[in-house]
């Protein structure tokens, strides 16, 4: 729990396409690791050694410097039983903590109903990118979607202010809630109405912001950087959702892994440098994870989709470091050439809803399951 | 002239079917009827030429070969859809891109994503078995799903697994073996030795077959046994009854009515079962051709009852709304500015986020996405300069509109014989009355309010549905 009275917020980063696990924390004096990735592994003097088995793969400098402050957790072999291997619905079950039937509802957007049970704060969750994950999405419960902080609002284009006002009333009516005007229909009514006085609300964030962070120029830096705004200028938000892609790296692992974690890595670094720079962040729990891990052993370019990933924590009230066992590589282990997931992720939702939080998490994430100590 | 409402039919038949039409479009289809108007869709003579590549050649000749960024490419093929003259077979291009979804994050190669569209054009309203054998050729495809690394002696499963979940039969189907053995039956199908891209600069794919990489023992694919190989594999699916329907939902989904998403298929009813048998019978009955779906599908009562019960896509909206006002009719100076606007609302062509293509219907909307869509429209539908305003101001003065419930009815029409429910249509008016009747004395002030108030038909949300 946070020792101060400020309420706990949540940045979600996910690494879409697949997460290699077995290349990202490495059992580097594992013979089995060079064994099993004749053409996709890093030289034992890149990988920066957490332990004397484990370490990060070489981009993730910035990671292990925080990880060294101790507010890293790591989550090892994370899943769910019997993975469809299909980014869809492998990414759909992450989601919607639906492992077994299609969900509708996301997990992160039931998070905002109970944070935000009267609809008080139309920006109490926010996705920085285009449209929405299923994470985010429950009917009735609105989030914001921002691509682009510094350009957003209704109808920008009419400049006469007297017209534009005129129009906006006009939007108003027209978007107000009706009855019997079709499910379809309510939502577009509510989404306009939630977008209008969102952007009033957040057009603040980018005139309040100053800092001397510099950030790295890719888009998970950009994203994370319109978050520290959002976050900065105090405006209630509690969800912050964004994503990184792609990680499917069935082809080219070699050259396009490292970069992808680099630029996930300095983002974070300039991220949490950012609030700490402005006296913030110790009410921020960063998460990271990926639709699943991937397979054992390379393709001769690439990995193709496994099972078991890794999953991370980040923030000030992160207890930092290894949490459960890296899935044992021994083929007789394997399934289907895959790391066998030991632990169930909605378990981490239901540490972070309930440790972070202090809600009951069972109707988030539709069960019970068991929790790791990492805050 | 032409009555109100067979122009409504045909502007619900043109935004589906193509990128919606202009009123002198809407005219001639009329005249020509119905039934003809969609034979010509499906089959169009050879001197209705699509999108004028000479004229992009000329003024913009980097977006013919745009290389590793999307975004040329991207207005390239906007272009196209705002100026052919071949609606349809853009359109059916537009579906096969969605189902087969192929991304340049990873191709890394518009110009073998631009090869993909004109594939897609030639074959899309063909025989649907055949287009399959030219996917599970295509370059851009090859390497998207990696049949390059899928070895006789190193099997990589991407293809084979995604030709069954998502290009064929759907989920639950098939076994994990079927998987297995469809991708050792695609080894060997690969691309020529692909160059590096230092010092030789992007080069051209083309298919290779390499029979020395192709596993020849046996293989059972669905209860078929032998030395099979690719052609084998796709002659198996084409035949599955699953396929038949999950290629038909997707026809569905696409151009009659939004379904829910295709994840769900296999545990919700499709929405209308009727209609899909109708449209499953003509697909088997002409040995799986699209076209026969197509002409069963449009001049159906189900697809005649359908209007406005779809949420439009981000490229439909950019499209349509250009081809409207009349814009990039040439490829104007700022036509690269348009390549990422359908991104902006969360449908970035040329590049879906993955292979299962967008989330589509409702899932287009969200409070970002709206925005971007409603700014959009208004953005250039109030702009009196556009040709297509002018044109449409033009029309709206000549048949004398005065009073403001004139000003609201003729608005509609212009923005595709829009349907309003009461509400928004009191509100329309009331924002209309309390400006009183028109002043033509004052065209220029006449045009703008003309072109606010089709600004404000484009933000309500019956606009949102195409």
């Amino acid at each position: 729990m946070t020792s101060t009275k400020k309420d706990p917020v949540i940045v979600v980063l996910q690494l879409t396409g697949g997460n290699d696990y077995f290349n990202t924390v490495i059992p580097y004096n594992d013979p089995l690791y060079v064994d099993n990735r004749p053409a996709v592994h890093y030289e034992q003097d890149q990988i920066i050694k957490i332990d004397d088995q484990l370490g990060f793969m070489p981009t993730m400098g910035p990671v292990k410097n925080l990880y060294d402050q101790g507010k890293v957790a790591v989550f090892h072999g994370v899943g769910y039983p019997d993975s469809p291997r299909s980014h869809f619905r492998s990414m759909d079950i992450w989601h919607t903590c639906e492992p077994d039937k299609v969900g509708t509802e996301g997990w992160a957007g039931r998070l905002a109903r109970e944070l935000d049970p009267n609809k008080e704060n139309v920006l109490t969750a926010i996705n920085f990118g285009h449209g929405l994950p299923r994470a985010l999405v429950v009917p009735g419960v609105p989030v914001a979607a921002i691509s682009d902080l510094s350009n957003y609002g209704v109808l920008t284009g009419i400049s006469d202010v007297s017209q534009r006002s005129k129009a906006l009333d006009l939007f108003q009516r027209m978007y107000s809630p009706a009855i019997g005007s079709g499910m379809v229909t309510d939502y577009l009514r509510s989404t306009g109405m939630e977008a209008m006085v969102g952007a009033d609300i957040v057009k603040v964030a980018p005139e309040m912001y100053s800092s001397s962070v510099e950030y790295p120029a890719s888009p998970i830096a950009a994203h994370l950087k319109d978050i520290a705004q959002v976050h900065l200028a105090g405006l209630g938000t509690r969800i912050f959702y964004t994503q990184h892609a792609s990680f499917d790296t069935h082809a080219g692992e070699a050259a396009a892994h490292p970069k992808l974690w680099q630029d996930v890595s300095e983002g974070i670094a300039a991220f949490f440098e950012d609030l700490h720079a402005h006296g913030e962040g110790d009410n921020v729990v960063m998460y990271l994870f990926s639709e699943f891990g991937r397979r054992v052993h390379d393709n001769g370019s690439g990995t193709d989709h496994g099972a078991a990933g890794v999953a991370f924590a980040i923030g000030d009230n992160v207890k930092g470091g290894m949490y459960g066992e890296y899935p044992s590589r021994k083929a007789e282990d394997l399934e289907q050439g895959d790391l066998v997931p030991n632990y169930d992720f909605r378990g981490l939702y239901t540490t972070l809803v309930e440790d972070h939080f202090g809600l009951d998490a069972q109707p988030i994430v539709n069960g019970q399951f068991e929790k790791l100590g990492f805050l | 002239m032409p009555n109100k409402e067979s122009l409504a039919q045909m502007a619900h038949l043109m935004r589906r079917a193509g990128f919606g039409a202009t009123r002198e479009e809407l005219d001639r289809y009329v005249a020509m009827g119905y039934e003809a108007t969609v034979e010509e869709l499906i089959d169009p003579p050879q001197d209705m030429p699509a999108g004028n590549m000479a004229l992009l050649l000329r003024y913009m000749p980097g977006c013919l070969l745009p290389g590793g960024v999307p975004q040329p490419g991207q207005y390239n093929w906007m272009f196209n859809m705002i100026t052919t003259k071949r609606p349809l077979e853009e359109k059916v291009a537009l579906f096969w891109h969605q189902v087969f979804a192929t991304g340049n994050s990873k191709v890394d190669n518009c110009d073998q994503m631009l090869e993909q569209l004109v594939m897609f054009r030639k074959f899309g309203m063909g025989n649907y078995r055949e287009m399959l054998v030219e996917l599970s050729k295509n370059p851009a495809m090859l390497y998207w799903l990696d049949n390059n690394e899928n070895h006789r002696d190193a099997v990589n499963e991407n293809w084979g697994r995604e030709l069954l979940e998502l290009f064929s039969m759907g989920v639950s189907n098939y076994t994990e073996v079927d998987v297995r053995e469809a991708s050792r039956a695609f080894t060997g199908w690969t691309i020529a030795a692909k160059l590096p891209r230092q010092p030789f600069g992007r080069f051209p794919w083309a298919f290779e077959y390499l029979a020395e990489d192709h596993d020849d023992g046996e293989k059972t694919f669905l209860g078929h046994t032998g030395d099979l190989n690719g052609e084998d594999i796709i002659d198996i699916i084409a035949k599955e009854p699953a396929t038949a329907r999950f290629i038909c939902r997707h026809l569905y989904n696409f151009f009659v009515a939004d379904e829910v998403q295709v994840p769900a298929w296999t545990i919700q009813d499709a929405r209308d079962e009727d209609a899909l048998e109708m449209m499953i019978n003509a697909f088997e009955e002409s040995g799986y051709e699209i076209k026969a779906v197509l002409r069963t599908m449009f001049n159906s009562d189900f697809f005649k009852n359908a209007r406005y019960s779809k949420i439009k896509s981000p490229a439909e909206v950019v499209a349509s709304t250009l081809k409207m006002v009349g814009s990039y009719q040439t490829p104007e100076p700022t036509i690269p500015d348009i390549g990422p606007e359908s991104t902006y609302m969360g449908q970035s062509l040329l590049d879906p986020p993955s292979v299962e293509g967008w989330y589509t219907g409702q899932e287009w909307i969200n409070s970002g996405s709206l925005l971007a869509r409603i700014n959009f429209v208004a953005d250039r539908v109030a702009n009196t300069s556009l040709p297509g305003v002018s044109a449409i101001i033009g029309h709206i003065k000549s048949n004398g509109v005065n009073s403001p419930e004139e000003l609201v009815e003729a608005s509609l029409e212009h923005m595709g014989f829009l349907e309003v429910g009461d509400e928004t249509m009191s509100q329309l008016l009331d924002h209309a009355k309390a400006e009183g009747n028109m002043n033509w004395n004052d065209e220029a002030a006449a045009g703008t309010r003309v072109g606010e108030m089709l600004a404000l038909v484009g933000a309500t949300t019956e606009y949102q549905f195409g």
